[in-house]
């Protein structure tokens, strides 16, 4: 998912604040006089889910939001399908500002233009997996037999083929979360919110789900919002990675962006753990020039690149073939070290 | 008064006006509630006039059969059977047949009332703050009470004693329907949300499927109360079993009163062991294991 294919701007946002409570609109006044969150919280019992979040989401891309658990994730990506409402702010999708939608405009959006993966899969128990994939066509009165033929097609795509009369609970998690995989594709939405989606599953078989979805995202170029908490996933997948703090956005880059200069001592202590030889990429450490020894493509790991790095200086191409330039062991252990 | 509790109101007022106001509702719509519900009285006594009329084994069959279907075990189908034959032995098959009239009109019109007051009351919290209390009186008022004003309405009867059983039996299912509804796991309904469904949309096929093993609970308790208020019902001319018991009471035959009583034993068995077997049936289709 190197080679983005941003033609433009998918989802814009502009000013987002969320206050949750009784009444929100006053709590926000004070935020907007300088209160902070735990203040907020202390005297008023309102909670600040999100401060003034401004983000671009470019279309076709994967783009991650990080944080720790109770920084505002799931608040700001059901924003974006308007399942939470902002207390200020806009939110254009397409350049069009979704708050403005009226109740069937807004019903028809989320059943053809945006669709959601969840955490606990939030499948129907009651339908079988073939039913729980026609569910937002049938939402969308889709006559049943095209409907039908087209959650097929989904179920196959997934992997799932023989298992269209089964009942959720007679699956495996990851075999449950590709039936709630296989249920967003299945509306043809152009964007596909993924709140956690792999977090509940283990970290074979999420690695699996990881790169089937690498691999969906290689020939249908949804515009995907992912949220993590996991560094190395967010890496694997993200074309960018925001990180959020108790509701603010700490700081939005590419990952070797982030990698290589974190905002502040909170992104960095994010960073501090991950594994950079198998998530920072040749590509992203080549110098201008050219060497006489081995190649590698830019794509390819930091790890990939060791035993040739230890015999000299190492050619890097890019996947047109094209050289990039040269990766030197010093470069290297220099990014290693961090 | 010994206590010598202060007179702070004019009780026996207050009582003389209610009465006198019930009395003049009976005077201006006594008539026209009777000719509401005449349909429901005729539906009543055809039910009742038709399960009398049919030959015993045709309703031995197909209460088995119903068992059978409900629980997909010949023990229980087994089991009912012989119930049902024992209630015939007893000698008391015709009031039994009143009995069972009269309960499943009940039943089914509290479900018809039930559930759609329980789907109302759990959209609204305000809705359910006031309900629940009024459930609760419902409950815990003994039935005579509300005898009464019903008899007065309506003479005694078949209707009045209908009514009660319905005021008496409705509230578990109205509490378990609210309660199916507001238990269903918010995730799921969030995604049928998100994937654009409408409210109405999300109640059926989202919040009233996944509620359905609660809602028959709440039919099994209900159908359990209204058999219970036979024998209450039967003071004001209901008939069937209950008139029985009260019939070996007053003239203090014990034979009467035993084997008229024993039959509603029998009965509740019966219904109980079909609600039952009906209500883990939806439960095992919303987790079905490999
Ligand atoms: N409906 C709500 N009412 C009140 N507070 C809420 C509500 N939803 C979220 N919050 C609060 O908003 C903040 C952000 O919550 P959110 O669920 O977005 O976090 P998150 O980053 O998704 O966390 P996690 O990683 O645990 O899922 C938290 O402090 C949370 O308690
Ligand atoms: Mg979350």
């Amino acid at each position: 998912m190197a080679a983005t294919l941003e033609t433009g701007t998918k989802i814009r946002v502009e000013g987002v604040s969320k206050v949750f409570g009784k009444t929100p609109e006053r709590a926000f006044a004070l935020v907007q006089a300088g209160m902070g969150k735990a203040e907020l919280l202390e005297t008023t019992g309102h909670v600040l889910g999100l401060h003034d979040i401004d983000l671009t989401i470019g279309s076709g891309e994967t783009f991650v939001i990080m944080g720790l658990s109770g920084s505002g994730k799931s608040t700001l990506i059901r924003h974006f399908n308007r399942l939470i409402e902002p207390t200020a702010g806009r939110i254009l999708v397409d350049g069009e500002d979704i708050l403005r939608l009226s109740e069937p405009a807004l019903r028809s959006f989320r059943r053809r233009k945006i669709a959601m993966v969840f955490q606990r899969f939030a499948l129907l128990p009651h339908r079988t997996v073939l039913e729980n994939v026609m569910f937002g066509l049938l939402i969308d009165g889709v006559p049943r037999a095209r409907a039908e033929a087209r959650a097929r097609e989904q179920i196959a795509l997934v992997g799932l083929d023989g298992f269209e009369a089964r009942h959720p609970a007679q699956l495996s998690g990851g075999m449950q979360q590709r039936v709630g995989l296989a249920r967003a594709l299945a509306t043809d939405a152009e964007i596909l919110l993924m709140d956690e989606a792999f977090s509940a599953l283990d970290p074979l078989i999420r690695h699996d789900m990881q790169m089937q979805l690498k691999q969906i995202q290689s020939r249908l170029h949804k515009t995907i919002v992912f949220i993590t908490h996991d560094l190395d996933e967010a890496l694997l997948l993200g074309d960018h990675i925001a990180i959020l703090r108790d509701g603010e956005l700490r700081q939005v880059g590419t990952g070797a962006e982030i990698l290589a200069a974190p905002a502040d001592d909170y992104v960095a202590r994010f960073v501090r753990d991950v594994n950079r030889a198998r998530t920072i990429r040749c590509g992203d450490l080549a110098e201008p020039g050219i060497a006489a020894g081995a190649e590698i493509g830019a794509d390819a790991a930091l790890e990939q690149a060791f035993g040739a790095l230890a015999r000299g200086p190492v050619t890097v191409r890019g996947a047109d073939g094209a050289p990039r330039g040269v990766l030197t062991a010093g470069r290297v252990l220099a990014a290693l070290a961090g | 008064m010994q206590s010598g509790f202060p007179d702070i109101w004019d009780t026996r007022g207050f009582a003389r006006a209610l009465d006198s106001a019930f009395g003049a509702l009976v005077a201006a719509w006594g008539d026209t509630l009777e000719a509401m519900f005449l349909p429901i009285l005729r539906m009543l006594i055809l039910m009742e006039k038709g399960l009398q009329a049919l030959p015993w084994w045709v309703v031995l069959v197909a209460l088995t059969a119903l068992a059978l279907h409900a629980s997909r075990s010949w023990r229980t189908a087994a089991l009912v059977a012989v119930l049902i034959l024992a209630i015939g032995l007893l000698g008391v098959w015709n009031d039994a047949m009143a009995t069972i009239a009269l309960m499943v009109v009940a039943t089914l019109l509290s479900i018809v009332i039930g559930i759609p007051a329980g789907i109302l009351m759990s959209r609204s919290d305000r809705l359910r703050a006031l309900a629940l209390p009024v459930l609760d009186i419902m409950q815990t008022m003994p039935i005579f009470v509300y005898l009464i004003p019903f008899v007065m309405l309506f003479g005694p009867g078949k209707i009045p004693a209908l009514l009660a059983t319905i005021v008496f039996a409705v509230p578990p299912v109205i509490r378990l329907t609210d309660l199916g509804i507001r238990q269903v796991d918010e995730e799921i309904v969030e995604a049928s949300r998100a994937f654009g469904a409408s409210p109405r949309q999300q109640l059926w096929s989202v919040q009233v499927p996944l509620a359905l093993p609660s809602i028959m609970a709440g039919v099994n308790q209900t159908t359990m109360m209204a058999l219970s208020m036979v024998v209450i019902a039967s003071m004001i001319g209901a008939g069937g079993l209950g008139y029985q018991v009260l019939q070996g009471i007053q003239r203090l035959e014990v034979s009467r009163g035993l084997m008229a009583g024993l039959g509603i034993v029998l009965l509740a068995v019966v219904f109980d062991r079909i609600a039952q077997a009906y209500g883990r049936r939806m439960q095992a289709n919303l987790h079905r294991e490999g």
